[in-house]
């Protein structure tokens, strides 16, 4: 018998907002010393009251529409209880009854071709801390830097049908979510994480099989493996009776390629879910509904065409930039202030993509605003900065996203000077400064003429026209 | 110890005292039970810090029961305040005694209500959303009030006016607009006396009442006795909400973070038991356990789900009242002392709040003077104690 593998995920992304869900504690844990993003709301001490960060709730809406989702106009907060260290305050405040966002669609593609896959619901909640196992001195230590770091679990429905496919909307919602700014969705820094639902079916029934759920997975290569084995282990329990499948929470362990099934205590529970009366439920009105629309980007692919259509990119450019929101909004910002498309993207994606490697920033890390390169761009083909100076320039312009490229020119002598008088001097000084140069040239050695070229740009900064310095030099070398 | 000491001396003469369900920095925070023992707040409530600024100064903490869901402070930590074969509380006998003008209290269950009722002082539960619940120890948060208590309604209303107000950390705080209606409220004309209410309460209660009717329609109020099946519905559907709230609010207190720590286990769930268990009262464990129920799976719809309903045809039925009448009049209690005795019946409390949980389900405003209740619309807390000031100069 053919056997199709039924699959529905929870995806847990964290959200990029600068605080926490419900105190001003920094969200940003990754990296942070333990316990150094802490305040007595997010350790569960009494008397603190939850507040909730509007910027959350922004970034619940635009996923929720970036994923094709219904808003609920009325959303609410709802406590989730059960006890372990990580918690605090021994429940996670989440939305249960009333969820930001449902009813969805995500288009995904895979060697079999596009295909819909249907969002069950988007939910905002708070993150859980972290435990720190010491071995040696068989103690744990609680880290509450991540909690109450606003979270949305993506839930799926049972649309999936293979590791390829899974991948393929995972990354999807990746690219959506960066595109809508509102996450990392870095599955090594934790802030995309996954949870597997699996069961499988003969080819052509309607029912369900036993469902298993694999917590946490964190790398998209130990998710596609975990689907394998699961997919056949479920195949052989059904085949050949090789054990008897119970719906339960199962651990991967991606070291063994193996999957274990947890305690039952660990999983049993019940969660005593109700309405948190600390929490007013935030109503999304008219206004607010329509300036999340408002903010949201087009997507990746009608980007892409259009940048064909609209401003003549290549097929190769156009897919370059569209990578990354941050590279796009540059793009456009710059094509509108220099007019021209084409030295937009060649600087985005020689000059910048340089510096950006060489920062080891990721292209949603770039700041450069596209007004800015617009401006040097035109500094650069109005010949009033070289472009080697322009260079310079760019990278004072990563330092300083608000920095005004014509006026930092100026400040710093990186404008062309017209003055011929000081050209005229300095190949004067040059020339007089290395006969033997002058004496290779004139004996047909064109290097020696590139020798002293190189000299005088040098001297002067690179501040002059190539050409008109080229000119002057040979003229004068001719009269000596 | 009934009430701990403030480390440095108030001079002033703004002289008041907190409950222990009050946070404070200068002195530990129990809320009367044993698993919060020696805890000190890293901040302070808000209605202190705004106190301080007008120049009220704390002279103490005075004890309240575990939790704040007993009768009068009975079920403390540190024991009950009996006196002669009387149960006591801790802040009416501060006020009483004078060394305290005022104090501000937390209302979870009615019991600063009660013993204010007992010792004829004067309290009010203001409008919830109109005072910051910021750093009071959180219980039953959906109808939990800070209160003001004192001899006299005028003093009641000073304190209160400093202390209300629009506060950005409590979520639950009204917008200033909002709160701004309590100065606004008409004078109290006509009033309901629910008799459905009045059942089970014993003669001196009774006769109290009467007295303060009679009080009211001497000064040209309208008193009218009124049938109401519904109201008294209110403590039954507040006993779920509380003690659902109070399970997952007390929940925190788990041994592992602050609070008190059991000496003996061996894993994270015996140190959870053990600890909660050695340091919990037999009220409050009942009080978890019910509300752990209340919220299963299987009991939400049909208890917890259902009490929020009945919640909202309570708040419609005195809405319903409050079209004819300007306030309602109730007992506070059904007896002027508790004897010793009653602690017999362990949940008396569970009963007793039969005169208090209007209030607290509703979250309307409700003063207490002369031994009885007057409950009030939203925002009618300053009608409701210049009402009882006029009594106050009538007595005299
Ligand atoms: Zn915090």
């Amino acid at each position: 018998m053919k056997y199709e593998t039924v699959i529905g995920l929870e995806v847990h992304v964290e959200l990029a907002t600068n605080s926490k869900i419900f105190c001003s504690c920094s969200a940003h844990s990754y990296g942070a010393q333990p316990n150094e993003h802490v305040c007595p709301a997010c350790c569960g001490m009494p008397g603190m009251l939850p507040v909730v960060n509007k910027r959350v709730v922004d970034y619940g809406i635009k996923a929720g529409l970036m994923l094709g989702c219904d808003i609920n106009r009325t959303t609410t907060f709802d406590k989730k209880s059960y006890y372990y260290p990580d918690l605090p305050a021994a429940y996670q405040t989440t939305q249960w009854f009333a969820p930001v966002a449902v009813n969805g669609l995500v288009e995904i593609e895979t060697s079999k071709g596009k295909k819909g896959i249907r969002i069950k619901q988007i939910h905002m909640e708070e993150d859980a801390g972290k435990l720190v196992h010491d071995i040696r001195e068989d103690t744990t230590h609680v880290d509450f830097n991540r909690t109450s770091v606003p979270l949305i679990e993506i839930v799926s429905q049972p649309d999936l049908s293979s590791a390829e496919e899974v991948e393929a909307y995972l990354e999807r919602l990746k690219t959506l979510l960066r595109y809508a700014r509102v996450a990392e969705c870095e599955m090594a820094h934790g802030t995309m994480r996954c949870d597997v639902n699996l069961s499988v079916r003969p080819v052509g029934s309607n029912k369900l099989g036993v469902r298993t759920e694999m917590k946490n997975m964190n790398s998209i290569e130990a998710i596609k493996r975990a689907i394998e084995y699961e997919t056949a282990r479920h195949i052989d329990a059904v085949e050949n009776g090789t054990e008897v499948l119970v719906q339960e929470t199962r651990r991967w362990d991606d070291i063994k390629g193996k999957s274990y099934a947890m305690r039952t205590k660990e999983t049993a529970g019940d969660y005593r879910y109700f309405p948190d009366p600390n929490v007013m439920p935030v109503v999304i009105d008219e206004a607010w509904f329509e300036s999340m629309k408002n903010s949201l980007p087009e997507f990746p692919e009608v980007k892409r065409a259009r940048y064909m259509q609209e401003y003549g990119l290549s097929e190769y450019d156009a897919e370059q930039l569209t990578k990354s929101i941050a590279l796009c909004e540059c793009f456009e910002g710059a094509s509108a202030v220099c007019g021209s498309p084409k030295d937009a993207t060649n600087w985005i994606l020689s000059e910048i993509m340089n510096l950006l490697n060489l920062r080891q920033m990721t292209y949603d890390m770039l700041t450069v605003n596209g007004k800015s390169l617009g401006e040097l761009i035109l500094l650069v083909s109005n010949g009033k900065v070289g472009r080697a100076n322009a260079k310079k320039v760019l990278s004072a312009m990563f330092d300083n996203p608000e920095l005004s490229p014509e006026k930092y020119a100026e400040e710093n002598g990186l404008i062309i000077s017209n003055d011929t008088g000081l050209i005229d001097k300095v190949v004067k000084e040059i020339v007089a400064s290395d006969p033997k140069s002058v004496a290779d040239y004139k004996g047909g050695k064109e290097k020696a003429l590139m020798a002293l070229f190189g000299r005088c740009m040098k001297t002067l900064k690179g501040n002059c026209d190539p050409q008109v310095l080229r000119k002057i030099l040979i003229d004068y070398i001719a009269k000596v | 110890m009934k009430i701990y000491n403030a480390k440095k001396e108030i001079t002033c003469d703004r002289k008041i005292v907190v409950d222990d369900m009050i946070l404070t920095t200068d002195m530990p925070t129990t809320a009367g039970s044993k698993m919060l023992d020696g805890y000190v707040s890293l901040f302070e409530a808000e209605v202190l810090t705004r106190a301080g600024n007008a120049g009220y100064g704390v002279i103490g903490k005075t004890s309240v029961g575990e939790f704040a869901i007993d009768l009068v402070g009975e079920t403390a930590q540190d024991g009950a305040l009996i006196e002669d074969g009387i149960l006591k509380s801790a802040t009416a006998e501060a006020i009483k005694s004078g060394d305290a003008i005022c104090a501000i209290t937390l209302d979870v269950n009615g019991s600063v209500r009660r013993s204010v009722a007992q010792n004829s002082l004067v309290s009010v539960k203001p409008t919830y959303g109109t005072v910051s619940r910021y750093g009071t120890i959180p219980v039953a948060c959906s109808g939990e009030t800070v209160s003001v208590v004192a001899k006299t309604a005028t003093a009641c209303r000073e304190l209160l006016d400093v202390i209300a107000g629009h506060d950005d950390k409590d979520g639950t705080s009204l917008p200033e607009t909002e709160i701004a209606k309590v100065s606004e409220t008409k004078p109290v004309r006509r009033i309901a006396l629910l008799t459905d209410m009045t059942k089970g309460v014993d003669e001196e209660t009774s006769a109290r009442l009467d007295a303060f009717s009679k009080k009211l329609t001497a000064l040209g109020v309208e008193v009218v006795s009124v049938e109401n099946s519904i109201i008294p519905v209110s403590r039954v559907a507040w006993n779920i909400l509380m003690s659902a709230e109070l399970c997952n609010n007390v929940s925190r207190y788990d041994g592992v973070k602050y609070g008190y720590r059991a000496q003996n286990f061996t894993n994270i769930d015996e140190l959870y038991t053990n600890s909660r268990t050695e340091a919990f009262g037999e009220l409050l464990k009942t009080a978890i356990i019910f509300g752990s129920e209340t919220l299963s799976t299987e009991n939400y719809m049909k208890v917890y789900d259902k009490a929020l309903r009945v919640r909202r045809v309570i708040v419609e039925e005195f809405a319903r009242l409050f079209a004819d009448y300007d306030a309602v009049l109730t007992p506070a209690c059904s007896m002027m002392a508790y004897p010793e005795s009653v602690r017999a019946d362990k949940y008396i409390s569970y009963k007793e709040n039969f005169y208090t949980a209007p209030a607290s389900i509703t979250g309307l405003p409700a003063v207490v003077a002369e031994g009885a209740q007057l409950i009030g619309k939203a925002f009618s807390e300053n009608a409701l104690l210049d009402l009882v000031a006029l009594c106050e100069k009538e007595g005299k």
